[in-house]
């Protein structure tokens, strides 16, 4: 069996996890400051992630567990070479985290004020820098033959990888809008739907221009026609249907449709990637692909066993806490200060 | 400064400070677990006022354990290449399942548990804490089987330049993982059972709330005579193993210089490591002997005979640890270790004799014993860390060689201050609001306690 190819696409899945559900909590953090008519909304609003934004997180850290420990090579190369934006977006979690879990400990304007504040940059800056980092790799880094990235942060931070930036922002915002218009009541869940219905087009614009520029920024539409392939033309028509069903009041399909959207999206990365997990832009030979980065064959197996064991477990038991906490956050939930 | 010092700097700072709040977490977890099993089981509502009293402050601990935790995982890949390079083909393994298997559970339970009150069935919501209580147990077990590896690297090949797997079973239950792991779960529980003491005690001492302070003031005294006990028995069966597979580092805990027999325990020494002597010793024949190898006659190396055969073993350099650091921290943390025991059983002495509530002097000690547990911690860390130095992986692969070669020593510098500061300010507002949750004690209604963010 081709263990190199499963624990690819595992990490694929982990990652598509990772960016559909902390997706919608890094919107719902970006959006709160800017929905929200007074303090008890805010509060509302981190309710309604409240159970679930930490375990979320942890999609990330097991995607870099797996990738520590299948492709070693992988997670040298990804974490030393895009040290300060790792960084960064380390310290945002963090304090995204204090945010939620301290803001509304004490009752000071100011107080609020600033955790309010970590909240929403906590949420923006991560969310900005995984869009940059994602669309660097399928650019192609400067990696040298010791599989070294040799470049710097003014290399990262290219105009396009912005972009891709802005546009994982943009997703995100319209995800959690659509995850907020689903878990809220009364003028709280009206606005969400209005913010959802009006982003839409801007963000489908944006998005748009920055696919057709990948024809010859990225290496992931190589080889290919005018005619995009399956799995872009099903992420295109996933975005359509969820416009489609904002239109016909139909929130849940929706969201549901949005989230297959970043699942696709997410999808067209790894698939146009492999058998690379982090080109070389000096010279092909210097790629990292998924055989000469990965762990011994032995590792793959125990790791597969392991990963066939506890995903299904994981999966059930965290289905199980959205089952449990799937009523809508309204304002009477709130304890009156 | 060069790269390699700093990097050393920032994994020292980062992971000390995650050490503080995870052994609070663990231990935190099983207490609190504990009071709402007597909570299920006799339906009093002091337990139930305990378990959200303390669930309360466990809650915030949790956070930053959680927060500081990301920094671990990813400093591995960002700082350290080369050494995630080298070991990713085994120490990967055990990171993938302690999140596979530990992280999910616990922060996917511990919001069950907190939002869960009067919304599950009584059984169901008592079982989440325990699944939180096990989560991270199970957490501190694969990290030590990874830790373990490094101070004992065992069931591997050197292939293609790297330590790959060959036998995953050796790795699992690599001794080295077995005598670390019980030392580490139970000083967790010495660390949680003071803590839960400590502020039990100030509420005593306040006179607020005194009839249902003193029932976790019991609950934390059993708890932490019996781990304080167990702690010792432990920590001295992890001593017994390091004499015989890390010698040189069980040499720079006791300032050996000179390989003796029968080997005398050292109490007291100023330690000069550039020539190698120490003076103003005060030591007790036998005793180290007794100690390593249950008898008064065995061998113990001293560091210039174990300097002499690694330098033919691997080459020329320095093999010696940072002595003071390492011999010095032992003490403490021994000491500290013995105070604890003492400390608990004297309070047990005194629940005996029906004194506990009146002995004050008793109370206060407990709200300073309270916090030395995580300096005991923290001294452990940096004995079995600094005692393997230079080594980053023990016999293959020296700390120096680890670093990653792209990042500049700038950025190293730029992100181990920001973290310093960070963290700095994390702290001070975890202990304010600690202190801020603990200090009016339970509430007359338990309902007044749920959680909203």
């Amino acid at each position: 069996m081709d263990f190199q190819l499963i624990w690819f696409i595992l990490i694929a899945i982990l990652f598509i996890g990772y960016f559909i559900l902390e997706g919608f909590d890094f919107g719902v953090g970006i959006l709160m400051p800017f929905i929200s008519k007074d303090d008890v909304d805010r509060r509302v609003v981190i309710n309604t992630i409240g159970p679930f934004w930490d375990a979320n997180e942890v999609w990330l850290i097991t995607a870099g567990g797996a990738m520590f420990a299948a492709f070693p090579h992988w997670y040298a190369t990804l974490f030393s070479g895009f040290y300060i934006p790792l960084f960064l977006i380390v310290i945002a979690l963090i304090l995204r985290a204090a945010g939620f879990e301290f803001r509304s400990k004490m009752k000071d304007k100011w107080w609020r004020k600033v955790f309010d504040q970590f909240i929403f940059w906590g949420s923006l800056i991560p969310a900005l820098l995984w869009g940059v980092a994602f669309t660097n790799i399928v650019q192609g880094l400067p990696i040298g033959e010791d599989m070294n990235f040799t470049g710097n942060l003014l290399h990262i931070l290219n105009p396009y990888a912005l972009l891709g930036g802005v546009v994982v922002v943009m997703m995100f915002v319209l995800h959690g809008a659509l995850f907020l218009s689903l878990r809220t009541t009364d003028d709280l869940k009206e606005r969400a739907e209005k913010i959802a219905k009006t982003l839409w087009i801007p963000i489908a614009i944006v998005t748009a221009a920055f696919a057709i520029m990948g024809y010859w920024q990225t290496v992931l539409f190589e080889g290919l026609g005018l005619i995009p392939g399956s799995l872009p033309t099903l992420a295109i028509l996933s975005f359509i249907a969820c416009f489609v069903f904002m239109r016909m009041k139909m929130q849940m399909y929706a969201f549901g449709a949005m989230a297959l959207t970043i699942l696709l999206g997410t999808s067209v990365i790894f698939y146009g990637l492999f058998p690379n997990v982090m080109p070389s832009s000096l010279d092909p030979a210097y790629s990292l692909t998924v055989y000469n980065a990965s762990s011994s064959q032995l590792t793959l197996r125990i790791l597969s066993v392991v990963a066939l064991f506890f995903v299904p477990i994981v999966l059930a038991y965290q289905g199980w806490s959205y089952y449990v906490f799937s009523k809508r956050v309204s304002r009477d939930a709130i304890p009156r200060e | 400064m060069e790269v390699i010092e700093i990097a050393r700097w920032q994994f020292g700072i980062t992971t000390v400070y995650h050490f503080f709040f995870s052994p609070l977490t663990m231990g935190l977890a099983v207490l609190t677990a504990i009071l709402q099993t007597f909570y299920y089981r006799t339906n009093s509502e002091h337990y139930k006022l305990l378990t959200k009293y303390f669930g309360k402050l466990f809650i915030i601990i949790f956070a930053l354990g959680v927060v500081t935790g990301i920094v671990l995982e990813f400093q591995f890949g960002m700082a350290w290449s080369n050494y995630s390079r080298f070991v990713g083909d085994i120490f990967g393994i055990p990171l993938a399942i302690e999140a596979l298997m530990a992280f999910f559970l616990e922060s996917t339970f511990i919001a069950v548990w907190l939002f869960g009150w009067n919304r599950l069935p009584k059984g169901i919501h008592l079982l989440s804490i325990w699944l939180v209580a096990l989560g991270s147990v199970l957490s501190a077990l694969w990290i030590l089987i990874a830790n373990a590896w490094m101070q004992v690297p065992i069931g591997f090949v050197l292939n293609n330049g790297r330590a790959e797997l060959s036998d995953f079973v050796a790795v699992m239950l690599n001794e080295q993982m077995l005598v670390m792991v019980q030392h580490t779960v139970i000083a967790a529980f010495v660390t949680g059972g003071l803590f839960m003491l400590g502020i039990s005690a100030w509420q005593i001492l306040r006179n607020n709330q005194v009839e249902i302070f003193g029932k976790s003031a019991r609950v934390a005294l059993v708890f932490t005579a019996v781990s304080a006990l167990l702690v010792a028995t432990t920590g001295h069966r992890h001593a017994q193993h390091t004499v015989i597979h890390q010698p040189m580092k069980m040499a720079a805990m006791e300032g050996l210089w000179e390989t003796e027999q029968p080997a005398s325990f050292s109490m007291f020494a100023l330690i000069d490591q550039e020539n190698m002597t120490s003076s103003r010793e005060f030591k007790l024949p036998y005793m180290l002997s007794v100690l390593a190898y249950n008898n008064t006659t065995s061998e113990v190396k001293g560091m210039k005979d174990l300097q002499n055969e690694y330098e033919e073993a691997y080459g020329p350099g320095d093999y010696i640890p940072p002595v003071k650091v390492v011999y010095w921290s032992f003490r403490l943390m021994v000491g500290l270790g013995m105070l604890f025991i003492l400390f608990s059983i004297y309070g047990l002495v005194q629940w005996w004799r029906n004194k506990l509530e009146e002995n004050k002097l008793y109370l206060k000690m407990a709200t300073i014993v309270m916090f030395l547990p995580l300096l005991a911690n923290s001294l452990g860390w940096i004995v079995t860390e600094m005692g393997r130095q230079p080594w980053v992986v023990y016999g293959l692969m020296l700390t120096q060689d680890g670093v990653s070669p792209n990042v500049s020593a700038g950025q190293m510098l730029l992100t181990t201050v920001a973290f310093t500061l960070i963290y700095g300010l994390l702290a001070a507002v975890a202990v304010y609001l600690i202190h801020r949750f603990a200090k009016p004690g339970v509430p007359e209604d338990s309902e007044k306690m749920l959680h909203t963010y």
